[in-house]
């Protein structure tokens, strides 16, 4: 219960189109997060799952059943609002059961799934105070109370954990994927911050300009990348690319390496160039290495690699991590390059 | 952030203006408790002398004085009531996007600026005038017997033509509200299945509440002081049908000429003044709070 389809879904706002036409499957019980650049539709894609916005065309299908026309509360989705959305006059416990109040549920019911919606989160010592008396981390957990009551068939999060400061984010985010194994409830998680997404998603939907660029595992868009955005999206630091060439030795318009997958020595390597920045960070060292005509370059090295402003350093890309790109960002062969010196690797 | 340098020099220069705040308000207010005590008409102002509690005892006791006390608070209830429900159906109008809304807006704003003596006799002289009013054509044209507004429903008049003045300043304030009203609020009372209705009570109108408090305290302080209005329409009457204390006190100060009297008037409706003040803020001031 809780398999949810888009069917060459588009949106228009004005003359702007948002959303070209997407696709989507999303299996019961499944966590997905939706990530991309903002502007590029993420929450209107969520907003047109839960009914905020009414549809330019195609269809979207909860348990098989077309919803696009039904109203957003008909469609048994809740969602956690970026600003938490918490009804201010209200105590946490009217807050928690507003949707109850609203389906007209009887008042012991009511009484009994809030006292349990606030026992998992751990509200109860502070059902009779007003949203603005509680900390953020608090509020997201009335928000999520609230959302959890209806016993939805889906979860949909917009942006949940954004106004968190660091720590509490950290938490919050292991939070609420307890909360997923607990329930088993299809989840959708809309966010810009790729660590959110890789640590929380079972899959990923990148989305760039409101088109679905790939669809897949956390590590399926960290190591086959279908093309140059997702690779560049996917990794922190952002995968280094090298066009010119170098770029034609490999066959391809464009190559991607990840800071990760090249080999720092001061002795001897494929290319050599000058530190401009060393940030150590204590278990990694990063490195901007400016490479003269292949350009600057980021590399991570191990933490004991002491190297400072001003020095020369040598740089091998990993050959079997080398990521070839052609004109139009799409990757050559959709893998990983393998070792192979005849350049005899094209064929898609 | 203020030094003891500072904040001796912050005081030296605001002292003028509290002296003269505190002469203003003083002054005229010591020397109505000194008049309200005297015997002091001005037909024979040779005749001044220390009156005791006689000009209250005087004031309170004219049958007048209920009527008009029981109109100001008919007059100021009437009008709040109107504008504030008046008022909120106006902003949810003016909410939604229509055609050349700047310009619906402004000319909604416009019964605000228009002095009351010239839209008290607008209303009196085209509107409400039984032989060639508006209202008397209508009724005509409806085959009824035309209503003399200001003969046989006098209060009521009054209350629909203040009524009519300020509900551009209720619908301003409560339209502000309603626009800083979290769209994202809206939406989760929407996901949480509240429908149109249930959303204006539960969400809605508690969001509006601050504001609709600030509406009734700014307009009660206006409206226990209409005097235009009733002067230019219906000068009190007939009888006493439509004075307020207001009305009554300057009818006993320019009409009888009684300035003891009127005085000890003043003094009153100052301290019924401040009860009124006392219950709103009782009632609706914690709304202000936080």
């Amino acid at each position: 219960m809780g398999s949810i389809r888009l069917e060459s879904v588009r949106k228009v706002f004005g003359d702007a189109e948002v959303i070209p036409g997407v696709d989507l499957k999303i299996n019961d019980g499944e966590f997905i997060v939706f990530v991309g650049p903002s502007g590029c539709g993420k929450s209107t894609l969520l907003r047109l799952i839960a009914g905020l916005e009414d549809l330019t065309g195609g269809k979207v299908l909860i348990d098989d059943k077309d919803v696009t026309g039904n109203a957003p509360a008909k469609r048994r989705l809740a969602m956690v609002f970026q600003s938490y959305a918490l009804y201010p006059h209200m105590s946490v416990f009217n807050n928690i059961a507003f949707p109850l109040k609203m389906a007209e549920m009887e008042k012991t019911a009511i009484d009994k799934k809030v006292r349990d919606a606030a026992d998992t989160l751990n509200l109860t010592d502070y059902l009779h105070r007003k949203p603005g008396q509680l900390s953020g981390g608090q509020r997201q957990r009335v928000a999520i109370g609230r959302a959890i009551v209806r016993e939805p068939v889906a979860f949909l999060f917009d942006e949940p954990l954004s106004n968190l400061d660091a720590a509490l984010r950290v938490n919050m985010r292991h939070e609420i994927s307890q909360l997923h194994h607990q329930l088993n409830t299809t989840m959708i998680y809309v966010t810009h911050d790729q660590v959110e997404a890789m640590t929380l998603a079972d899959r990923i939907v990148v989305l760039n300009e409101g088109r679905v660029e790939q669809f897949g595992s956390p590590l399926q868009l960290y190591q086959k990348p279908s093309n140059r955005f997702v690779a560049g999206f996917i990794g922190s630091p952002m995968m280094n690319f090298i066009e010119g060439p170098t770029a034609a030795e490999h066959d391809a318009h464009t190559i991607g390496v990840r800071p990760e997958h090249i080999i720092v020595s001061k002795k001897k390597g494929t290319w050599s160039g000058v530190v401009t920045i060393a940030e150590h960070l204590g278990a990694d060292t990063f490195l901007r290495v400016e490479c003269g005509a292949i350009g600057t370059i980021t590399a991570r090295a191990s933490g004991e690699f002491t190297v400072g402003y001003g020095d020369t350093v040598f740089l091998t890309p990993d050959s079997k991590k080398t990521y070839r790109f052609d004109k139009n960002g799409r990757t050559i062969g959709h893998r990983p390059q393998q070792a192979d010196t005849t350049g005899n690797q094209k064929t898609p | 952030m203020a030094t003891a340098h500072t904040r001796t020099l912050s005081r030296l220069m605001i002292a003028p203006s509290v002296v003269m705040l505190l002469a203003w308000m003083a002054i005229p207010l010591a020397m109505t408790i000194y008049f309200s005590f005297q015997r002091y008409n001005l037909l024979n102002p040779s005749r001044r002398r220390f009156a005791g509690w006689f000009n209250y005892e005087f004031f309170v006791t004219d049958p007048a004085f209920f009527a008009a006390l029981t109109n100001t608070l008919v007059l100021v209830g009437g009008v709040l009531v109107i504008t504030i429900v008046g008022g909120i159906l106006f902003a949810l109008l003016l909410d939604q996007p229509i055609f050349g809304q700047g310009i619906v807006r402004i000319l909604f704003i416009s019964p605000f600026f228009i002095m009351p003596t010239v839209s008290a006799l607008i209303w009196k002289n085209m509107m409400m005038n039984p032989v060639f009013g508006i209202f008397a054509n209508i009724a005509k044209s409806l085959g009824l017997q035309p209503i003399d507004w200001f003969a046989s429903v006098p209060l009521l008049s009054i209350i629909i033509i203040v009524a009519w003045q300020w509900l551009p300043f209720a619908t301003l304030i409560l339209l502000t509200a309603l626009q800083s009203l979290d769209s994202e609020q809206r939406d989760a009372a929407e996901m949480d299945g509240a429908k149109p209705v249930a959303l204006f009570f539960y969400i809605t109108l508690p969001h509006m509440s601050r504001a609709i408090t600030v509406v009734v305290l700014i307009e009660t302080i206006f409206l226990l002081s209409i005097f235009a209005e009733i002067l230019v329409t219906t000068n009190g009457g007939p009888g006493v049908a439509s004075t307020n204390l207001t009305f009554l006190i300057y009818a006993r100060a320019l009409l009888q000429f009684d300035v003891g009297g009127a005085a000890a008037g003043g003094i009153i409706a100052v301290i019924l003044a401040n009860i009124v003040a006392i219950f709103l803020i009782r009632m609706i001031g914690k709304n202000l709070e936080a």
